[in-house]
């Protein structure tokens, strides 16, 4: 990831949309959008929501940003290894923890990697698993997060049985299974949401159309226009909602949720945003895509859009928010020492977590090295 | 009372167990309601239990499977099945990705009790892709238990032992055996177990170790290698993975002999493991080269060249001279 370039025309004064030309901006068109109206509509939706539960949402953005920012930080110092940033997609991910309730079953994948913080998982957790400690991934139950899927669209299909299975058992949840755009061209996107309509399954598609699958154009994904749309072929309904405005998000997922609670299956959601960063740390973006281009997208970056949103609304001041940003930077600031602080796990411990009765093959007898020094009755095998 | 069944239906009677003892239990997959699956080995469960338990999927291994991961999370115990062995692959991605590593994952804090069933291995006249044998595949893959039953009893008892073991079993179903022959079997199975190899037949001279459909041709051999006044111990493995290392060591040591009896491919099958194992272990107990008498490194030959590829009582035969004769 090299330097930002400067813009080479004016800053955006406006965060209603990214700045003319931007690629792939005319995407928004038609998706449900709250920061996206004109400002005298933005500023009415805004006034029906409580203060409290805004600001939540632009804390927890704050703390995501916290945590993507540190990681890199981190990244670069070295101690954790390779990391793939969600810089730009706070707000959907936000919206999606905050929209659904405690209950509910969250399905990320390594785009997401800190969506339990939100319900509560110290962020160390995440971050030690991108340092390569087993201690980074967690029990699973406790925050109903399933581990990061490395693997994307495989988690679909697991969000489908757990909702499906929660449906069958008469227990009111719901599951989300996060994706990207990339994600929809895998197979098991589409055996998820052939198998979820079907069962009536109470689950939501996440997709986030972020534009790139590392430097692969959504054009070259897909030959539907709008990912939404591919919910027509499952039977579902396909939403599209702006990726960057958590409020928009918010309610587009609360609506899916509320479907899907009163027995009426999944829904595929549509978040169209744009890939603000590099696809992780190792990528280098300058090789496939137009940075200049790029930065038109950063009117759209949600922590500044948000602030923007909810000083014009009168739901808080700068100062109260730019507070809350520092807190939330403050919280992390020392977090790379008890990253690195942490004792590395043994192979033993490790290979006792594999079954549920370890194997003796996993076992030292079953890691065993010869010890003989000679043949037969010589030195005699161990 | 006892009763007579073949391993189908004795496979029948321990789902109907399951679900019976097990209200988190409920079979998916392709066919299986109305239609009893195309073995019928869920005939009737349907019926009985509700569709809510017995449940019909889309065609979709891969969908199914990782659905099946899913539903551990919220409690349930499924039972998949997968219609040929070979329909299996494309839910091989969800097997190895995801079910072996989930226990791993959670840092051995949550297994998922999930068994996939697979009717498996040649000899039935079958079309392509219906007579493979992939037990290595998942052998190799870490966290996945791989178990093989060989008669009716043992059939309905390691399911059940499958089912409640906590981590995910791959469960392949000798199909060529499904109708083989009726075994007393109890009323009701005790669950099994999955741990140890069973020594079916006792022999000082020889050890053929063997599972699944081989079973039948090591215990033929042996009968044979007997007139011939060979003292022939065969043992059915049961579980791929783990191994019973002190049972295979110990045949090993007690007979001097071991040969190896699989129908899956030749090149880093379970005969490889055992090989290598006793070599490792016991070489000096060793009386003779440890052989394997396999299928063969070849996509499983259609119909009219079956026969072949899969071991045979004469080449166990055969195998077994070359070693006495060593």
């Amino acid at each position: 990831m090299g330097t930002p370039p400067k813009l080479t025309g004016a800053p955006p004064s406006s965060a209603r949309g990214p700045a003319a030309g931007a690629p792939g901006a005319e995407l928004l068109e038609g998706a449900i959008t709250v920061l996206g109206l004109p400002e005298p509509e933005m500023v009415a939706a805004l006034s029906s929501w409580p203060r409290e539960r805004a600001l939540d949402l632009f804390t927890a953005i704050a703390q995501l940003r916290a945590f993507d920012e540190r990681a890199v930080i981190l990244q670069r110092q070295g101690r954790i290894g390779t990391y793939p940033t969600f810089y730009g997609e706070e707000a959907v991910q936000v919206a999606s923890v905050r929209a659904l309730q405690n209950q509910d079953w969250l399905f990320p994948t390594y785009r997401q990697t800190a969506v339990a913080t939100l319900r509560g998982c110290p962020p160390l957790v995440p971050l030690l698993m991108w340092r390569g400690h087993p201690g980074g991934w967690h029990d699973v139950m406790k925050y109903r997060v399933a581990p990061i899927c490395v693997p994307v669209a495989t988690n679909f299909p697991h969000a489908v049985g757990a909702a499906w299975g929660a449906k069958l058992r008469h227990q009111e949840l719901v599951a989300l299974a996060y994706g990207g755009d990339g994600s929809t061209s895998a197979g098991d996107f589409h055996e998820a949401c052939n198998l979820a309509a079907v069962m009536g399954a109470p689950v939501i598609f996440l997709i986030t159309n972020n534009q790139w699958a590392i430097s692969t154009p959504v054009s070259r994904q897909t030959k539907v226009r709008r990912v939404a749309e591919k919910a027509a072929g499952y039977g579902m309904p396909g939403v599209r909602v702006d990726a960057f405005d958590v409020f928009a998000c918010y309610q587009v997922v609360q609506e899916a949720a509320e479907r899907a609670r009163r027995g009426e299956g999944p829904t595929l959601i549509e978040a169209i945003g744009y890939r603000l960063g590099p696809h992780g740390t190792a990528d280098e973006p300058s090789l496939y895509r137009d940075q200049i281009a790029d930065r038109l997208w950063e009117p759209m970056e949600p922590v500044r859009r948000t602030r923007l949103a909810l000083v014009a609304a009168g739901l808080a001041s700068e100062e109260e928010l730019n507070q809350i940003l520092a807190e939330a930077a403050a919280e992390l600031r020392d977090i790379g020492d008890a990253v690195e602080s942490c004792s590395p796990a043994s192979i033993q411990e490790i290979a006792g977590s594999v079954h549920r009765e370890t194997p003796w093959e996993l076992l030292p007898e079953g890691l065993w090295e010869p010890t003989w020094t000679g043949r037969g009755d010589a030195g005699g095998a161990p | 009372m006892t009763l007579e069944l073949n391993m189908v239906e004795a496979i029948t009677r321990g789902l109907s167990q399951l679900l019976e003892e097990d209200p988190a239990a409920l079979l998916l997959g392709e066919d299986i309601g109305a239609n009893g699956g195309v073995f019928r080995a869920t005939a009737g469960l349907q019926d009985r239990f509700g569709p809510e338990r017995v449940i019909d999927t889309p065609l979709c291994e891969a969908g199914f499977v990782g659905a099946a991961i899913g539903m551990c999370l919220v409690g349930l115990h499924p039972v998949v099945e997968i219609q040929f062995d070979a329909f299996v692959y494309p839910a091989f991605e969800q097997l190895v990705s995801q079910a072996g590593r989930f226990r791993w994952r959670t840092g051995g804090a949550y297994g998922l009790p999930l068994v996939v069933r697979l009717p498996y291995g040649g000899g039935t006249r079958a079309p392509e892709l219906h007579s493979d044998s992939p037990e290595t595949l998942f052998s190799h893959v870490p966290g996945l238990r791989v178990v093989v039953p060989s008669d009716p009893r043992s059939a309905g008892e390691l399911l059940l032992a499958a089912s409640r073991c906590g981590d995910p079993v791959i469960f392949l179903e000798p199909k060529r055996m499904y109708r083989r022959g009726r075994q007393a079997v109890p009323p009701t199975f005790v669950e099994g177990d999955l741990d140890h190899a069973v020594v079916v037949r006792p022999g000082d001279d020889l050890t053929v170790i063997a599972y699944g459909a081989m079973l039948e041709v090591a215990e033929g051999a042996a009968e044979r290698l007997a007139q011939e006044g060979v003292s022939t111990r065969v043992l059915d493995l049961r579980s791929i993975y783990p191994l019973d290392r002190e049972s295979l060591l110990q045949a090993a040591e007690e007979t001097g002999r071991v040969l190896v009896v699989h129908e899956a491919p030749r090149h880093c099958g379970i005969g490889a493991e055992v090989a290598a194992l006793l070599q490792e272990e016991v070489a000096d107990a060793l009386l003779s080269p440890t052989l394997r008498v396999t299928g063969m490194d070849l996509p499983f030959p259609l119909s009219q060249n079956e026969d072949d590829a899969l071991p045979s009582v004469e080449r166990v035969l055969a195998a077994a001279h070359a070693m006495l004769e060593y």
